[in-house]
């Protein structure tokens, strides 16, 4: 008995209305694009549902990556015999019996796509759920909420069993839901940001900034790890350099170190919404929760978002820290994230900032520096590098050191 | 010059050595540098541990570096005792283990540890009931050897594992000296909680070696300092050592079967010779690792047959080189049942896959004239 199909069921997609065939064909493309080192595999997808077929690949390996991929509600791994009772029996009683729990309930439902069949579904249900009873003991019949459900099919070319149900990502296809860009320092908070962004369907690029020689190569380098280990829920993630010495140097110079950090913050976002503007984003994403430092007040928060009116979205806002952490843990960000490197954010962290800055103030100091220009050299110094899920910084290294072992 | 003394030392590895130069020229910093030298290097050593990991099937973070074996050995005994202080001070092991065990054991017998040796049958292998009433509420260590250095004789490590399986805060040992390539040792998965290598046995240099320490176990450091290797063996990392390690061990594992199938030819060619000589009794049993043979000639002490044969080019060995100059502990032989005598005359080849057929044809030609000349004696 061999898994040879894995059947796919669509999460919140059922209900969207006339989008629905948007949203099934880029799952559908997002599958096909995680599942693409296995040559041989088909994809089809309806309605209801999406079949892959594994022409041989490694179930296992394929249902691991399905796990990663948003959109999917569950999925069955889906066993095939050949078309008679004898061979169905012998494998539904096989398959409960993995998943044998004393005193388990069960129940069979049977679906016909060929009529030609000699037994029609209630007939199947009958024959099935008996063998069972006979076979595994004790075992009862339930047909509302049973522990285990035994899908079974019959089609022209075999029947086909299921019982397992895994549950999948949940979410929305990465890809429905617009491009946003996600601000991302290189601490525990803005990877999980940009994980729940796509989970609701956002397509990511991450903006960093990088003040060489205050921020080490080890510092740009953690951040693209990251940003390699969130590429694994949506694909290639285009990561976006921003050279940001020359602003902080600046601000350092010439602002009063209580309002240097709002400053700096305010210079970031409208960084950041500049890319976003010439890359089509819709959003501007960071992994701000409330009081957690002093740039995350609400007072703080109203005199940075002022230089912007795109959507700030920040789905940390809410959160406890533990909880973000353990999120962190779950995709395997937390371990990368509380390397101890200087970012951006700390090089010059003023000791007393203003957790309640005042917006006119800032506007009065704003006027000593030259925005327009810092941004435009900023801009032209952007290095951009798409970073997928295998993506090492070490890569290249890596090559050179072949010939040593 | 046949060089037949491998479990004392390997000859380094062309290519091996090859790494090692330029490993030692162009990546010099320290790893735990933060300029760009430091992060080169750094990410090669990261390297070394990956390749030596997924060579024996473990993760890399269950991969020490060390010094070799003597090191390894002393940290897995000093380490467990410290660390497992509070819950015992009673450890089991053998009394044909390499003498970096017996004399790290007998260290901590002086310190108020209390330690059962366990004795060997006639071919070289400890009684596992004998084990099972050894065990004490107490104990927190078992350390056992997995090959010995002077018989080749293997100990049945999977049936220990079986009896440690019901004691799992013992700490299990496994000295893998001698052991690494030329029978198969399965870490992953097994009970083993330490199994200690060394670099220089497997065409490595000379002060190389690692330890696995099994996810979870806890071992108190001896090298206490800079905090390498996660803080549990401090002192600069010998980099192109481990990078030039990691490489033998390739080496070595490439093509095992195939290497282990010439080993055990070889050393079949040569138990049959040897067992058909007159006066000759040959000590290793049946049934033991594939690249040692150790025999011995009717009263005649072991080292008179090394000389006689080293004047012919070739290179043999009393057993152990570690205690075959100075008599640091009981040999193996004895242990097994022979009389001090016969113990006195044990003399050890030990071979490695780069020795050939003609060299053991050559060895036969040349024990003939010993033999011939040496048997009438006494």
């Amino acid at each position: 008995m061999q898994i040879t199909e894995i059947l796919v069921r669509y999460g919140e997609l059922s209900t969207k209305g006339k989008n629905r065939k948007f949203f099934i064909k880029k799952l559908h493309r997002n599958v096909r694009t995680h599942l693409r080192q296995f040559n041989t595999v088909k994809i089809s997808s309806n309605r209801d549902r999406m079949h892959i077929d594994l022409n041989e690949e490694d179930a296992d390996a394929v249902m691991a990556e399905l796990k990663d991929v948003f959109g999917i509600q569950s999925f069955s791994p889906v066993v095939k015999v050949e078309k008679t009772l004898e061979e169905a029996k012998k494998a539904v009683v096989h398959l409960v019996k993995q998943q044998f729990t004393e005193n388990m309930t069960f129940k069979i439902m049977t679906r016909r796509a060929d009529h030609d069949f000699k037994y029609d579904t209630n007939e199947m249900n009958r024959l099935l759920g008996t063998e069972v009873e006979k076979a595994v003991q004790p075992v009862s019949v339930k047909m509302k909420n049973p522990d285990v459900t035994v899908r079974v099919e019959v089609r022209k070319d075999g029947i086909f069993i299921s019982v397992d149900t895994l549950s999948g990502a949940g979410g929305l296809p990465v890809g429905t839901s617009g491009k946003g860009m996600l601000m991302l320092s290189g601490g525990i908070d803005s990877p999980v940001a940009g994980y729940l962004s796509m989970k609701r369907g956002m397509s990511i690029e991450a903006v960093h900034f990088h003040s060489p020689p205050y921020t080490s190569p080890q510092a740009l380098k953690k951040a693209k790890d990251l940003t390699a280990k969130i590429a694994r829920f949506g694909g290639d993630v285009t990561f976006l350099e921003v050279p940001f010495t020359e602003i902080q140097e600046e601000i350092k110079k010439v602002i009063p170190e209580a309002y240097s950090m709002t400053i700096t913050r305010r210079m970031m976002l409208r960084l950041t919404d500049a890319i976003r503007g010439h890359r089509n984003g819709l959003a501007i994403i960071n992994g701000e929760s409330l009081g957690q430092v002093a740039s995350q007040t609400l007072e703080s928060m109203t005199a940075i978002n002022e230089v912007t009116n795109t959507p700030v979205l920040r789905p940390l806002i809410s959160m406890d820290k533990n909880d973000i952490i353990k999120i962190a843990q779950d995709i395997d960000t937390f371990d990368l994230a509380v390397q101890p490197y200087e970012d951006c954010c700390t090089v010059f962290a003023p000791s007393r900032p203003k957790t309640k800055p005042r917006l006119h103030k800032v506007r009065e100091l704003e006027e000593e520096l030259d925005i327009e220009g810092m941004m435009q050299r900023a801009l032209d110094g952007i290095v951009d590098t798409v970073i997928g899920k295998h993506s090492d910084s070490e890569q290249s290294n890596e090559d050179a050191f072949d010939s040593l072992f | 010059m046949i060089y037949f003394d491998n479990s004392a030392t390997t000859k380094i590895n062309d290519s091996v050595l090859e790494s090692y130069l330029e490993a030692s020229k162009r990546y010099y910093g320290n790893p735990s540098s933060l300029h760009v030298m430091g992060e080169e290097t750094s990410s090669l050593l990261k390297r070394s541990r990956m390749q030596v990991a997924e060579l024996l099937q473990v993760e890399s973070e269950e991969i020490f570096f060390t010094s070799g074996g003597t090191e390894g050995d002393n940290w897995a005994i000093k380490g467990t005792a410290i660390e497992k202080m509070a819950y015992g001070k009673h450890i089991i092991s053998t009394a044909i283990e390499h003498p970096a065990v017996i004399k790290s054991l007998e260290q901590l017998e002086q310190m108020g540890w209390e330690v059962t040796y366990l004795s060997v049958d006639e071919k070289g292998q400890i009684d596992l009931d004998e084990l099972k009433q050894a065990i004490r509420k107490d104990t927190v260590l078992v350390s056992i050897m997995a090959v010995n250095n002077e018989m080749g004789s293997i100990q049945p490590l999977r049936k220990i594992s079986e009896i440690l399986e019901s004691h799992p805060s013992i700490h299990f040992h496994v000295d893998a000296v001698q052991a690494v390539g030329k029978i198969d040792l399965d870490l992953a998965g097994s009970r083993i909680d330490i199994a200690v290598f060394s670099g220089h046995k497997f065409h490595a240099p000379k002060g190389t070696g690692f330890i696995y320490l099994k996810k979870g176990r806890k071992l108190a450091p001896l090298m206490s300092g800079g905090g390498q290797e996660k803080g549990k063996r401090s002192g600069t990392e010998n980099v192109p050592g481990n990078i030039a390690m990691a490489k033998a061990l390739r080496l070595l594992l490439e093509d095992s079967t195939a290497k282990r199938n010439k080993l055990f030819n070889l050393k079949n060619e040569l138990t049959d010779y040897l067992t058909k000589l007159e006066k000759v009794t040959v000590f290793t049993p049946d049934g033991s690792a594939p690249h040692i043979i150790c025999f011995g000639m009717n009263r005649i002490r072991g080292e008179v047959i090394v000389h006689a044969l080293e004047k012919q080019g070739i290179i043999v060995s009393t057993t152990s080189a570690c205690s075959s100059r100075r008599k640091t502990k009981t040999p193996t032989v004895l242990d097994m049942g022979y009389s001090k005598e016969e113990a006195e005359s044990a003399v050890r080849i030990s071979l490695s896959h780069l020795n050939s057929n003609e060299e053991v044809q050559e060895f036969k030609n040349q024990f003939n004239l010993i033999h011939e000349q040496m048997r009438d004696i006494n």
